[in-house]
């Protein structure tokens, strides 16, 4: 699928979407679009959807971090963070890093964004002392920074080394994303944009950029690109061994 | 006089002393910052005055989790409007940060000497390039402007595009 085709229809299933929202229609004989709306503000999320993000391996560029930039600047880390400046680059956050792998038989070099997997057996939680380590209905895993006491047992935990702690005192945040010294946090799948029925940025950031490596979506709705997707051309777990189920799938691995 | 006598007649001392030296208006009454719009008719505020300020803190305990944890994003009671709202600027358009008296939370909490560590990770000023933005749209029916939200078209805006196509 060509970049140009892929964004043309994702702009027709917009509009689809809101006529079938409109008028109930078929869109073929048998096909029916799913009804893609908001979820009211009023509304707690719930397990009906599970959101994921599917990694295309062979399409994510080489050298490229629109997607960690992005994330930066959404979220107010790093880059867009000049506050923690006592901090070495091994302590700062990093909610999405770049990580490159090489095959060592055959040579083959490939470069992917990591970030918090959003497992669905999340070892996060399981070890926190608290509750703030936290799986909300929906699959995304947060922490909840009213009760995390800073312990990092969480960090430890993690196979994917997705988590970061705060050392610093921090000023002019993001509204979006709280974060202050003491307290552990990483990747929240733009928690604060799904929710409005947005797409988190660094899935938007690739797109933009028409690398378009990223696919965001309901794992549970058999009709969205993410599912189609994984059912047509599968998608691999990161260390699927540890059985943790993660909401980010890797193509081309 | 024992040493007990001498401790006791020194406690009573000190408790008659004490409404004379802690006098009423010794420290400045605050002045509390004026909120930029009415978010109600009624009562300016989005629940009557008396009540917020007795009760604001439980509403926010309350707000936070079910944001957090539900997703629930509702925007009566929730912090970032109340800054939005309350935190204004000065005549050179600078805002105060926590702890400045001039900050509206501060302005009392100073007062009153009562610590809050929200700002230890919330942020304490309107976040300038989009709050108008964010401030515009949802389900306030005293703002309904459609606005653009990033680069991606708010619900409102799509609705609009696509239901003109169809006609
Ligand atoms: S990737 Fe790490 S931080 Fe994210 S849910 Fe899994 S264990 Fe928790
Ligand atoms: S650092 Fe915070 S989130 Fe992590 S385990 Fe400790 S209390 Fe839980």
């Amino acid at each position: 699928m060509t970049n140009k085709t892929y964004n043309a229809d994702l702009s027709r299933r917009h509009f689809f979407s809101k006529a079938a929202a409109a008028a109930g229609m078929a869109v073929a004989p048998g096909v029916f679009l799913r009804q893609v709306h908001a979820r009211p503000a009023e509304q707690a999320a719930t397990s009906e959807q599970r959101w994921g993000i599917l990694i295309d391996t062979n399409k994510c560029a080489k050298g490229c971090d629109s997607c960690v930039t992005a994330c930066m600047d959404e979220n107010g880390w790093g880059r867009a963070d000049a506050s923690e400046d006592k901090s070495g680059p091994h302590q700062k956050a990093q909610w999405i890093r770049k990580v490159t792998i090489k095959d060592k038989q055959t040579g083959h070099v490939q470069s992917l964004p990591l970030m918090c997997q959003h497992c669905e057996n999340p070892p996060c939680v399981d070890v926190c002392p608290t509750g703030a380590s936290m799986k909300r209905a929906d699959g995304i895993v947060l922490v909840d920074k009213h009760i995390c006491i800073g312990c990092r047992y969480c960090m430890m935990a993690c196979p994917y080394k997705a988590r970061s702690f705060v050392h610093e005192d921090l000023e002019d945040q993001k509204v979006v994303a709280p974060r202050g010294k003491g307290t552990v946090e990483s990747c929240t799948m733009c928690v604060h944009r799904v929710d409005k029925d947005g797409t988190p940025a660094c899935v938007e950031a690739c797109n933009a950029d028409n690398h378009n490596a990223m696919y965001f979506g309901d794992l549970k709705d058999p009709n969205s690109e993410i599912s189609r997707q994984l059912k047509d051309y599968g998608g691999e777990q990161l260390r699927a061994d540890l059985g943790l189920n993660t909401g980010v799938r890797y193509q081309g691995l | 006089m024992s040493l007990r006598q001498l401790i006791q007649t020194t406690i009573l001392a000190g408790l008659i002393a004490l409404p004379f030296t802690v006098q009423a208006g010794d420290a400045p009454t605050p002045e509390i910052p004026k909120a930029k719009e009415k978010a109600t008719e009624e009562y300016g505020c989005v629940a009557p005055t008396d009540y917020m300020r007795k009760n604001h803190m439980d509403e926010l305990m309350h707000k936070r989790d079910k944001t957090l944890r539900k997703g629930i994003r509702t925007r009566k009671f929730s912090l970032a409007e109340c800054i939005n709202c309350h935190v204004t600027p000065d005549e050179d358009g600078q805002f105060a940060s926590f702890g400045e008296d001039e900050h509206f939370c501060s302005s009392c909490h100073n007062y009153a000497s009562v610590s809050v560590d929200c700002f230890s990770c919330h942020r304490d000023t309107p976040e300038q390039t989009d709050y108008q933005h964010t401030f515009n749209t949802g389900d306030n029916p005293h703002h309904g402007k459609i606005a653009l939200e990033g680069n991606k078209l708010s619900v409102e805006t799509l609705q609009v595009l696509t239901e003109g196509d169809q006609q």
